[in-house]
C-alpha cells in the first residue's frame, strides 16, 4: 500500500462534530452564557448518524455540535457583550464592597447593552423565514404579557411584549388574517395566515399565574428578548404592507370617541395609549388614506398544466375565503361582564363585526348596552334576566364555532343556560380511515350547503351512525379474516380427525358443501399474500410489519371511540326515554 | 435634710398629694411606744422649727396644719425663688435609717436595725405578738388590711387613703398622679410648614459666602476634560427598542442558516378533539383508562394532559402547566438534538414482493389426504420405496411399519426393540432391501413386499456373498441374521461400538453411510453390502456430523456438521468445497436431484438455499418457519421442495433450478400444510416426496404420518 498511515477518528464524521464542552473551552465562555448564546443564535445540537464514529470509538452519552456552528460563532460580535459585561459585573461589585456609591452610579449609567437585529437578519435571512418561525415568539410573548409586573422578570421586558402582541393583534385585525380558533382547557389557540403562512399561537385564560419552582426563567427570559427583537421587526414590516403607521397610531376619528368622557383620567398618558390599543375597538390610522375602491380585482392567470376544473376550484376557494373574512360583517355584539373580552372582542373584529362592552370593563366601549341596534349579546350566565327584544342571547362559544364553520351557525344550540354541543378542533383533518364524530359530520354536511331540518338530522345521524358501524364491521373482517381462516382450517382439520377416527367403524353420509366462490377467491388472495409476505427480505418484512402494526392501532382507536360514543348515545336515549315516560307519568 | 422639708412645702402649697414623707409621720404617730420614732419625729420637728415653720400640736395631721397655721411665709418663697429642683424630687430616699441600700436580713440577728444621723443604734420595736394577737388584731383592727411594715425601721405601717388610691392606680397601670391628663393635644413643635424664618437665631458662616476653593479646583478639572474631550457628556437613553424594515434588502439566495445541515424546529403539534374544553364525549377517559394514565410515567403517556369537559367557558380554569410547556418547548428547542430522518412513505403493499401465482406453479401438494394411523409414539424417520408404492417409517414405540401408500393401510409391522433413529429404502428399484437404525446397529431388512421375484433375487444377491479369504479389520461387525430374525426379515445386521443417528444409501444402492453420535474420527462409516466391507474415510474429526448424504450423480460426499456442510471428492479424497450455513445449527440437509443445490434446515428455523456453483453462502435464507426445522427434502422430478418443523407445518416450496447458468434459481413458497398437532412441544419430524406424484408424507409427534396430496 505504502504513504501514510490513516489515523482515526482524523477525517470524516468525527471531524464535522464537536462535543459541548470543547465548543465552550474553543469559545472560552462559561457554561449559562453558551447556552445563551445558543438560544440567541438558534444553535442546538445535532445527532451524528453514526454516534461511536463521532464520539472516537466510545458510546459515552454526549451532545455534539457541528464544529461549522461553533466556528460561526467564534466571529459573533456578542460574545465579545457577554465578556463586557462580566467586566461591568465584576467591578459593580467592586464598588458596592467599597461603598463608592458614585462609580457603582456611574457603571450603571454606562452598562453595556446588545442589540440582536443583526441575529434576527442573519437567522431569518427573508420575511417568510421569520414568518415561519413565528408560533413560539408569539406563544412566548402573549405568555409573558400575562406576567405579573413584579418579581419573575424585568418590568420593561413584560411591558414590551405586551405591546407587541397588541400589535400583533391590531394587524391581524386590519388585514383580517385569523382563520381559526380554539378553545382548549390550556387556553385559546388561534390560527392566522400571514402571506400564505399559517402561524398558530396559544394565549392563556386570563388567570394569575401560579409560578412553578422547578422552572428556570433565565432560559425563557433569554428567549423572550430574542422573540421581542423578531416580533418587533416583522410587526414593523406586518403593518408597512398594510400601509399602517408604526407604531400604531389609532384613527383620528375613533380616537375622538375613545376620549374619555368628562375628563375623567383614565390612567397615564403613556399607559392609557396601549390601553386604548388593547381595547382592540378602533380601527389603525393608515398612512395613505384608504380609498373605496381598495378591492382590487385579482387578474387571473392561468398556471401551466392546470386545468379549468383546478382553476375553477381556485376560484371558489377564494371566493369562500372573502366570504369567510365577511363573516360578521354588519352584525353588532355586545359582550357581558363576565365574558373574556380580549379574545371576543379580536375574533369578532378580526371578521368585520362591531363589538362593545360595559362601560367600567374596559375602556373603548362604542356603544351602550341599550343600543337597539345590537344583533348579539354575548351572554355565560344561566339565564338572562331582562332580555331586550331584537337581539340573540348567545354563549361564546357560538363565536368560536361559527368562525370554525365558516359560517353563521344556527343559534338555537348556544342560547344561555342550553347544554352546548361539543367544541371541536378546528386544526384536525380526518384522513380516510380515522375516527370522525358525528358532530363533524353534522357540520361538513352544512359547509356542503345541505340544510337538513332537526327530523332528518336525526335520522342522518342514525343513518351516519349505520354507516360507521358498516365500516367497522368491515375492518374488523379485514382484521381477522386472517384469524378466521386459520379458525376455519383448524375446523376442517378437527373434523377430518374426528371422522377419521371413526373411520374403522363406520363411514357417515357426505354432505354436499356449497361452495363459496367468492368466499374461496378471497381466502386463496390472502394466502397467497402471506406467502409473499414469508418471502420478503428481513428489512422489508420488518418495515411491513411496522406499518401495518400502526394501521392496526389506528383502526383499533377509531373503532374504540365509535363504540365510546354509541354506547353514550344508547345511554343518553334511555334517559331521554326515562323522563320523557316521568313527564307523562 | 432641706430637700424633703422643700417638698413638703410644695405639697402645702398645691395641695395636692401628701409625700411618702407624711404618711410615715403618721404611721410613727401610731407606734407610740417606739422611742426611736418619737426621736426621730422630735428631730424633724426641729428642724420644721429651724425652717420657719412651727407646727402647735404633735403628732396632728400634717395636712390641717400647714392649710390652717401658716400659708403666708410659704406662698412669699414660692413666689420669690423658682425652685429649680422642683421635679428630682426624691421620695424614695429614707434618711432615718443611714445603713444605705443593703439587704435587710443582715441585721436580722442584731437587735436594732441600722442607725440613725447621729450614729444611734435604731432599735426594732419589740415584736411580741403570737399568733392568737395576730388573729385578734386582724379580727378587731379595721385598719389592719393597710397596715404594712416598713422594712427599713421594722415599725408598722398605716396606709392613708391616698397611699391606698395610689397603690390601687398603679395596680391598674394608671399614672400615679390623679391630675395627670395622658391625652393632651399634641403640640406641632416642628411643623411641617416651611417658615419663612429660620429655626435657630444662628448666624450664618462665613464659608457660606465665599466660593469653595476645592469644589472650584474639580470643576476647573472637569471642565478641562470637557474641553479635552476626555469626558463626554451622558447621553440620554433610549430604552424602548427601535425597530426598521429589516428585510429591506431580502436576499432569498442567501443560506438559510450557516450550512446545508441547518435543521429548522418542528412546530408544536396542534391540538385535536380531545384538547376541547368541550369535547365530544368519546373523546373523554373513562374511569379505567384515567387509572392507567395515571401510572403511567408521564413521559410514556400520549397524552400529556386529561381531557376534560366544562359546561360553559365561565366554568374552564387556568391550565396549571401552561408555563411547563412553554419552559418545556423552550429546552427543545435548545436542548434537543435534532437529525433528519427520513419518513418512510410507502404503500406496505408496495413492499410485497411481485412472486409468480402459486396456482400458476402447480403440481404441488395442497391437502391432506391419508392419515396412517398406528405408531403409539412419535414417528422419527420415514421412507418411500423407490417404486413409491410402499412407505417405510420408524417411531419411538420400537417398530417399524411399512405401509401402502395408496391405502394407508400398515403392511407389516416389524419390531426392532429400540428407538428408530433412521430409516433408508434401497434406491435401486431391482433390490427390495431397508436399512434401519436401532440403537448401535444398522439392520437390512428385507420387507418381502411387492414383487416376490423383486425381493427374491434381493435375497439370493445377500445370500451369495463369499467372504473373502483373508480377514480384513473392520470398524463394525458385519452379522447375518439367524433364523429367526430371517423369517421377520432381517437380512443382516452391522453392529456399531456405538449409537447411530442415521443411516443413507448410495445412489447405486450397494453402499450406505452412517453416521454415529459421537465425537471422534469415527462418526461417519461407509459400508459396502455386497462385500460386506466397512470403512472409515476421515482421519480426523471436524466437529459433531449432523448427517451425510451422497451426491445423486457424483461421486461427492456431503457432510453436514454444526455449521459447515463440507463437500468431499470421494475419488480425489479431498474437500472440495466447505459451505457456510449461517446458522446456528444444521438440522438436516437435502440435495437437489440435479445435484447442483443444497437445502439445509436448521435448529434457528432457518432454511438456506446453496447453489454450488454460486457460492459458499446461501443464495436466499428463508426464515418460513416460527420453530427450528427438523428435515427437509427435494422432490425428485418436481421443482419442489418441502421443510418439516417444530411448529407442525410443513411448507412447500417451489425451487426451480433453470439450466441456464446465469439465471438464478427461483424460490417461491407454494402451500403451508398443518395437520400434525403439537406433542411434547415437537411438530412435524420428518418429510418425504414421493418418488414419481407430487406428494409430500410427513411424519409428526403425534405419532401420525400424512401424506398431502
Amino acid at each position: 500500500m505504502g504513504g501514510l498511515e490513516k489515523k482515526k477518528y482524523q477525517r470524516g464524521s468525527a471531524t464535522n462534530y464537536i462535543t459541548r464542552n470543547k465548543a465552550r473551552k474553543k469559545l472560552q465562555l462559561s457554561l449559562p452564557d453558551f447556552r445563551r448564546l445558543c438560544i440567541l443564535k438558534g444553535i442546538y445540537p445535532h445527532e451524528p448518524k453514526h454516534k461511536k464514529k463521532v464520539n472516537k470509538g466510545s458510546t459515552a452519552a454526549r451532545t455534539f455540535y457541528l464544529l461549522k456552528d461553533i466556528k460561526f460563532l467564534l466571529h459573533e460580535p456578542i460574545v465579545n457583550k457577554f465578556r463586557e459585561y462580566k467586566i461591568f459585573v465584576r467591578k459593580l461589585r467592586k464598588a458596592y464592597g467599597k461603598s463608592e456609591w458614585g462609580t457603582a452610579e456611574r457603571l450603571k449609567d454606562n452598562k453595556p447593552t446588545y442589540k440582536l437585529d443583526h441575529i434576527v437578519k442573519e437567522r431569518y435571512p427573508t420575511f417568510v423565514d421569520a414568518l415561519r418561525d413565528l408560533d413560539d415568539a408569539l406563544s412566548m410573548c402573549f405568555l409573558f404579557s400575562t406576567f405579573p409586573r413584579t418579581g419573575k422578570c424585568h418590568v420593561q421586558t413584560i411591558q414590551l411584549c405586551r405591546r407587541l402582541a397588541v400589535e400583533f393583534l391590531n394587524y391581524v385585525i386590519a388585514s383580517r388574517s385569523l382563520r381559526k380558533v380554539f378553545l382548549s382547557i390550556k387556553g385559546i389557540y388561534y390560527q392566522a395566515e400571514v402571506l400564505g403562512q399559517p402561524i398558530t399561537w396559544i394565549t392563556p385564560y386570563a388567570f394569575a399565574h401560579d409560578h412553578p419552582t422547578d422552572v428556570d426563567y433565565r432560559v425563557m427570559a433569554t428567549f423572550t428578548e430574542f422573540y421581542t427583537t423578531l416580533l418587533g421587526f416583522v410587526n414593523f414590516r406586518l403593518y408597512h404592507s398594510l400601509n399602517l403607521h408604526y407604531p400604531p397610531k389609532i384613527d383620528g376619528q375613533a380616537e375622538v370617541e375613545l376620549k374619555p368622557a368628562e375628563g375623567k383620567e383614565y390612567a397615564m398618558d403613556s399607559e392609557s395609549y396601549l390601553e386604548k390599543l388593547s381595547a382592540l375597538s378602533a380601527s389603525l390610522a393608515r398612512v395613505v388614506a384608504p380609498t373605496q375602491e381598495d378591492d382590487v380585482e385579482m387578474d387571473e392567470f392561468p398556471v401551466e398544466g392546470e386545468t379549468a376544473e383546478q382553476m375553477d376550484a381556485r376560484r371558489k376557494e377564494q371566493e369562500a375565503l372573502e366570504k369567510h373574512k365577511k363573516l360578521f360583517e354588519g352584525l353588532r355584539f355586545f359582550l357581558n361582564r363576565e365574558v373574556p373580552r380580549e379574545p371576543l372582542a379580536f375574533i369578532i373584529r378580526c371578521f368585520g363585526g362591531q363589538v362593545s362592552w360595559d362601560k367600567s370593563l374596559c375602556i373603548g366601549a362604542t356603544y351602550d348596552v341599550s343600543d337597539p341596534s345590537i344583533t348579539h349579546q354575548i351572554v355565560d350566565r344561566p339565564q338572562v334576566e331582562q332580555q331586550v327584544v331584537g337581539r340573540y342571547y348567545l354563549q361564546p362559544q357560538w363565536v368560536f364555532d361559527s368562525v370554525n364553520a365558516k359560517l353563521c351557525l344556527p343559534v338555537a344550540d348556544y342560547f344561555p343556560g342550553v347544554l352546548l354541543p361539543p367544541h371541536l378542533s378546528p386544526f384536525v383533518t380526518e384522513q380516510e380511515g380515522d375516527y370522525i364524530p358525528p358532530e363533524k359530520l353534522k357540520l361538513l354536511a352544512m359547509q356542503r350547503g345541505e340544510d337538513p331540518g332537526e327530523e332528518s338530522e336525526e335520522e342522518e345521524e342514525e343513518e351516519e351512525e349505520e354507516d360507521d358501524n358498516d365500516k367497522e364491521e368491515e375492518e374488523e373482517e379485514e382484521d381477522e379474516s386472517e384469524k378466521e381462516e386459520e379458525m376455519k382450517l383448524k375446523k376442517m382439520e378437527e373434523q377430518k380427525t374426528q371422522s377419521n377416527k371413526a373411520l374403522p367403524v363406520k363411514v357417515t353420509a357426505g354432505k354436499v358443501r356449497l361452495e363459496d366462490k367468492q368466499r374461496l377467491e378471497q381466502e386463496q388472495q390472502s394466502e397467497e399474500k402471506r406467502l409473499a409476505i414469508m418471502m420478503m427480505k428481513k428489512r422489508e418484512k420488518y418495515l411491513y410489519k411496522k406499518i401495518m402494526f400502526g394501521k392496526k392501532r389506528k383502526i383499533r382507536e377509531a373503532n374504540k371511540l365509535a363504540a365510546k360514543r354509541k354506547a353514550h348515545d344508547t345511554a343518553m336515549k334511555e334517559e331521554k326515554k326515562k323522563t320523557k315516560k316521568a313527564r307523562h307519568a | 435634710m432641706e430637700q424633703p422639708l422643700e417638698l413638703e412645702s410644695d405639697d402645702d402649697l398645691t395641695d395636692s398629694e401628701e409625700s411618702v414623707y407624711s404618711g410615715l409621720e403618721d404611721s410613727g404617730s401610731d407606734s407610740t411606744n417606739s422611742s426611736a420614732g418619737e426621736e426621730e419625729e422630735d428631730e424633724e420637728e426641729r428642724e420644721e422649727h429651724g425652717n420657719g415653720a412651727a407646727p402647735e400640736v404633735k403628732g396632728a395631721p400634717r395636712k390641717s396644719k400647714a392649710l390652717g397655721a401658716d400659708p403666708p411665709p410659704k406662698d412669699s418663697e414660692g413666689l420669690s425663688v423658682p425652685d429649680e429642683y422642683e421635679e428630682d424630687s426624691s421620695d424614695e430616699e429614707d434618711i432615718r435609717n443611714t445603713v444605705g441600700n443593703i439587704p435587710m436580713e443582715w441585721y436580722q440577728d442584731f437587735p436594732h436595725i441600722g442607725y440613725d444621723l447621729e450614729g444611734k443604734r435604731i432599735y426594732k420595736p419589740i415584736r411580741n405578738k403570737d399568733e392568737l394577737d395576730k388573729f385578734l388584731e386582724k379580727m378587731e383592727n379595721p385598719d389592719y388590711w393597710r397596715t404594712v411594715q416598713d422594712k427599713m425601721t421594722g415599725a408598722d405601717i398605716k396606709l392613708t387613703d391616698e397611699q391606698v388610691d395610689l397603690v390601687h392606680r398603679l395596680q391598674k397601670g394608671q399614672f400615679g398622679d390623679v391630675h395627670f391628663n395622658p391625652y393632651e393635644p399634641a403640640i406641632d413643635f416642628f411643623t411641617h410648614e416651611v417658615m419663612i424664618h429660620p429655626v435657630t437665631n444662628r448666624p450664618a458662616d462665613k464659608r457660606s459666602f465665599i466660593p469653595s476653593l476645592i469644589e472650584k479646583e474639580k470643576v476647573s478639572k472637569l471642565v478641562h476634560a470637557i474641553k479635552m474631550g476626555w469626558i463626554k457628556p451622558r447621553k440620554p437613553k433610549e430604552d424602548t427598542p427601535t425597530y426598521y424594515d429589516l428585510w429591506a434588502h431580502e436576499d432569498p439566495n442567501s443560506i438559510l442558516g450557516r450550512h446545508k445541515m441547518h435543521v429548522p424546529a418542528p412546530k408544536m403539534k396542534l391540538p385535536g378533539h380531545e384538547e376541547s374544553y368541550n369535547p365530544p364525549p368519546e373523546y373523554l377517559l373513562s374511569e379505567e383508562e384515567k387509572l392507567a394514565w395515571e401510572q403511567q410515567e408521564p413521559a410514556e403517556r400520549r397524552l400529556n394532559f386529561v381531557p376534560q369537559q366544562y359546561r360553559c367557558l365561565r366554568a374552564v380554569p387556568a391550565y396549571p402547566r401552561f408555563i411547563h410547556e412553554r419552559f418545556e418547548r423552550c429546552l427543545d428547542l435548545y436542548l434537543c438534538p435534532r437529525q433528519r430522518k427520513m419518513r418512510v412513505n410507502v404503500d406496505p403493499e408496495d413492499l410485497i414482493p411481485k412472486l409468480p401465482k402459486p396456482r400458476d406453479l402447480q403440481p404441488f401438494p395442497t391437502t391432506q389426504a391419508l392419515v396412517y394411523r398406528g405408531h403409539s409414539s412419535l414417528v422419527r424417520c420415514l421412507s418411500v420405496s423407490p417404486s413409491g408404492q410402499w412407505l417405510a417409517s420408524g417411531s419411538d414405540d420400537g417398530t417399524v411399519r411399512f405401509w401402502e401408500v395408496c391405502t394407508a393401510r400398515c403392511m407389516k409391522t416389524l419390531p426392532v426393540g429400540g428407538v428408530v433413529k433412521s430409516i433408508a429404502w434401497n434406491p435401486n428399484p431391482t433390490v427390495c432391501l431397508v436399512a434401519i437404525c436401532v440403537e448401535q446397529s444398522v439392520l437390512l431388512v428385507n420387507p418381502c413386499l411387492g414383487d416376490k421375484l423383486l425381493y427374491g433375487a434381493t435375497d439370493q444377491v445377500l445370500e451369495s456373498y463369499v467372504p473373502p479369504e483373508e480377514e480384513r479389520v473392520q470398524p463394525v461387525q458385519w452379522v447375518t441374521a439367524t433364523s429367526e430374525e430371517h423369517s421377520r426379515g432381517i437380512r443382516l445386521t452391522v453392529q456399531h461400538s456405538k449409537a447411530l443417528k442415521q443411516v443413507t444409501w448410495h445412489g447405486k444402492g450397494d453402499y450406505f453411510a452412517t453416521v454415529v453420535a459421537d465425537n471422534s474420527n469415527m462418526q461417519v462409516l461407509i459400508h459396502q453390502t455386497s462385500k460386506r466391507w466397512s470403512q472409515n474415510p476421515f482421519r480426523k474429526s471436524k466437529g459433531l456430523v449432523q448427517c451425510v448424504l451422497f451426491h445423486p450423480i457424483r461421486p461427492y460426499f456431503f457432510v453436514a456438521t454444526q455449521r459447515y456442510v463440507r463437500v468431499y471428492n470421494l475419488l480425489k479424497q479431498e474437500l472440495t468445497k466447505k459451505l457456510m450455513a449461517n446458522c446456528k445449527w444444521v438440522s438436516s440437509m437435502a440435495i437437489h436431484p440435479a445435484g447442483d443445490n443444497v437445502i439445509c434446515g436448521s435448529y434457528d428455523s432457518k432454511l438456506a438455499w446453496f447453489d454450488l456453483d454460486l457460492s459458499t453462502r446461501p443464495y436466499q435464507l428463508l426464515r418460513h418457519h416460527r420453530k427450528a426445522l427438523r428435515s427437509v427434502a427435494f422432490h425428485k422430478h418436481y421443482p419442489l421442495f418441502a421443510s418439516g418443523s417444530d411448529d407442525g407445518t410443513v411448507i412447500v416450496c417451489h425451487g426451480m433450478v433453470y439450466n441456464d447458468l446465469l439465471q438464478n434459481p427461483l424460490l417461491v413458497p407454494v402451500k403451508v400444510l398443518k395437520g400434525h398437532a403439537l406433542t411434547l412441544d415437537l411438530g412435524v419430524l420428518d418429510v418425504i416426496f414421493h418418488p414419481t406424484q407430487p406428494w409430500v408424507f410427513s411424519s409428526g409427534a403425534d405419532g401420525t404420518v400424512r401424506l398431502y396430496t
